[in-house]
């Protein structure tokens, strides 16, 4: 999968937020065998001096793709992308640009308008936004080559609210990067969004809240490869009636 | 005689486990004052191995189901267990605690409002964790003092620790490799207009939520959970979320004195579980993260037998 200018081979970007224990956390994302964890900035920092939290994520040896969840404007955004690119030297940001405090659905407006001027200011930008294809072009427009439409409002597990609209954006982005970013529930969830041709899933909750999140994370990792794989192998499409898995031709006449 | 660098729950609690076993102790505090600087002074006071055990290692069960009856001794304990609920619109997140926990009976509206007739009428199901307790953690803290005083200790307040002690209990600032500090924000609300005799949790899948009722109509409620190291006061949206949470759990909150915030740093290990770990000759306890109330005992009782097989085998040597 194409992030910017680096391949990666798992198609899962894990996030780093609400694990019983750093130690869980860690062992969750060995067992997911993803190569990009999400860290959010914003509400960690609480005004310190970087966290030892950070230390343990950095250890990981894994890409680190900062976000800026919990911003509710486009200036916020970008100061906090700012203070991203410093912290983790990186110029990889999700950009999260909230709208609305009880379903935390993105402010297209205001993602269009910080993905904007990040972009110019260098960044490569992977924003969260929902699956309309017109704010999507003017994402791509502002110079977005990776796109995260949402599956669900975050956090909600309920999976692929819409997979006719994610399909469509496949067909209307052929070569953008296209990863589903919210609302992933369950590994079904993430297989169905590989299936219709995603070319990846960014999950936290349904891992970090999951009764074991290791073994959960395992689960994630192998639905994913498993759509991908039907995605490539190309399922059938269902049908109305019956066939028969058995030919009946040739069948010997017992007389 | 055994030394202790810190006066907080870790430190307090090992003096009184070695003082009970006849070995003469003696401890160094920094701070002016018992519990000024140290992470109890912003904990709940909940001693609830069962609803922690949802998101804790199972080792605060068997580590913390006695920490009860040890507190009994020392300090005024409410055994009156926890009251957890939900608002309706998150009622998946109380199926999602009964099975993530045991030792809990299910309650419907009207158990509700007998065990606590102040949410009469709020909440149609919860779940009541009958074995936990609470305490109320400043009167406990000075309590310990007071009794491991009584038992020969000698505290040594506004002095830093010499550079060798055998016990270091100094919470986050003892800088351990791995040890890594999770903020905590708090407040302590006077609210006269309600009655809450035991720890009620607020289950939301955003902001979730403690009361615990610390007497004189006093409530501490908490807590956040920043991966931070910044000791400056809470801020204004973690106190509006605890708060708009408090004021959900009942409105009587709404004319409540806002009577304290704070924000602590607990000091955690990676697994956040509490550690005994010895380092040139000095036994370091540590890591009492969220459970340091429910966990201090346990762990204390062991310092106590570490070290005193230390100073046997030292002797011998």
């Amino acid at each position: 999968m194409q992030l910017y200018d680096q391949t990666v081979d798992s198609r899962l970007l894990l996030g780093t937020a609400q694990y019983p224990s750093p130690d869980i956390l860690t062992r969750a994302i060995g067992e997911s065998g993803t190569e990009v964890i999400t860290v959010s900035l914003r509400r960690e920092t609480a005004g310190g001096s970087g966290t030892r939290f950070w230390d343990i994520l950095r250890s990981q040896n894994k890409r680190i793709l900062p976000n800026t969840a919990g911003c509710h404007t486009a200036q916020e955004a970008i100061t906090t992308a700012k203070m991203a690119r410093d912290l983790f030297e990186t110029n990889w940001i999700k950009l999260e640009v909230i709208g609305n405090a009880d379903t935390l659905q993105p402010d297209v407006f205001g993602t269009v308008e910080a993905a904007t001027a990040l972009c110019a200011d260098g960044f490569d930008v992977f924003p969260y936004t929902t699956d309309d294809l017109i704010v999507a072009e003017k994402l791509v427009d502002a110079g977005c080559r990776v796109l995260m439409p949402w599956g669900a409002p975050i956090g909600s597990g309920q999976g692929i609210r819409h997979p006719d609209a994610l399909r469509a954006m496949r067909a209307h982005f052929p070569d953008i990067t296209l990863i589903v970013d919210a609302g992933i529930g369950r590994p079904s969830d993430a297989s169905k969004a590989m299936e219709l041709g995603m070319d990846g899933v960014l999950l936290n909750t349904a891992v970090a809240k999951a009764g074991d999140p290791i073994a959960m994370a395992h689960a994630m990792s192998l639905a994913i490869q498993a759509g991908r794989i039907s995605y490539q192998a190309g399922a059938m499409e269902p049908r109305d009636m019956a066939v028969p898995s058995t030919p009946i031709l040739g069948l010997a006449e017992l007389v | 005689m055994i030394t202790i660098a810190g006066a907080g729950l870790a430190g307090l609690a090992s003096a009184y486990e070695l003082a009970k076993r006849g070995v003469p102790v003696r401890i160094f505090e920094a701070a002016d004052q018992i519990g000024s600087a140290s992470a109890a002074r912003y904990a709940g006071g909940m001693l609830a191995p069962w609803c922690e055990a949802e998101s804790a290692d199972e080792a605060v069960i068997s580590l913390g189901k006695t920490a009860a009856q040890w507190w009994a001794q020392i300090t005024k304990v409410t055994r009156r267990g926890t009251l957890v609920v939900a608002p309706p619109r998150d009622s998946n997140e109380l199926r999602r605690f009964a099975d993530r926990t045991v030792q809990h009976k299910q309650c419907d509206g009207s158990k509700i409002a007998v065990l606590e007739p102040s949410l009469a009428g709020r909440f149609s199901c919860g779940l009541h964790f009958d074995q936990e307790a609470h305490l109320n953690p400043r009167r406990a803290l000075a309590d310990l003092a007071r009794a491991v005083q009584a038992l020969g200790v000698e505290i040594t307040l506004g002095r830093p620790a010499p550079a060798r002690v055998d016990l270091n209990c100094t919470g986050i600032k003892a800088g351990l490799t791995e040890l890594r500090p999770v903020r905590g924000e708090m407040a302590i609300l006077r609210a006269p207009d309600l009655q809450l005799t035991r720890t009620i949790r607020l289950l939301h899948p955003r902001f979730p939520l403690y009361v615990v009722p610390h007497g004189d109509n006093h409530y501490m409620v908490g807590a956040t959970m920043i991966e931070s190291n910044a000791t400056r006061p809470p801020t204004l949206r973690s106190l509006s979320e605890l708060f708009a949470a408090a004021y959900t759990l009942h409105p009587g909150f709404a004319e409540a004195a806002v009577i304290e915030t704070g924000a602590g740093l607990r000091p955690a290990f990676p697994d956040n579980l509490p550690r005994l770990t010895w380092e040139g000759g000095t036994l370091y306890f540590n890591g009492l993260y969220r459970h340091g109330f429910l966990l201090a005992p346990a762990y204390a009782a062991q310092a106590a037998t570490q070290l005193i097989s230390e100073t046997a085998h030292a002797h011998l040597c």
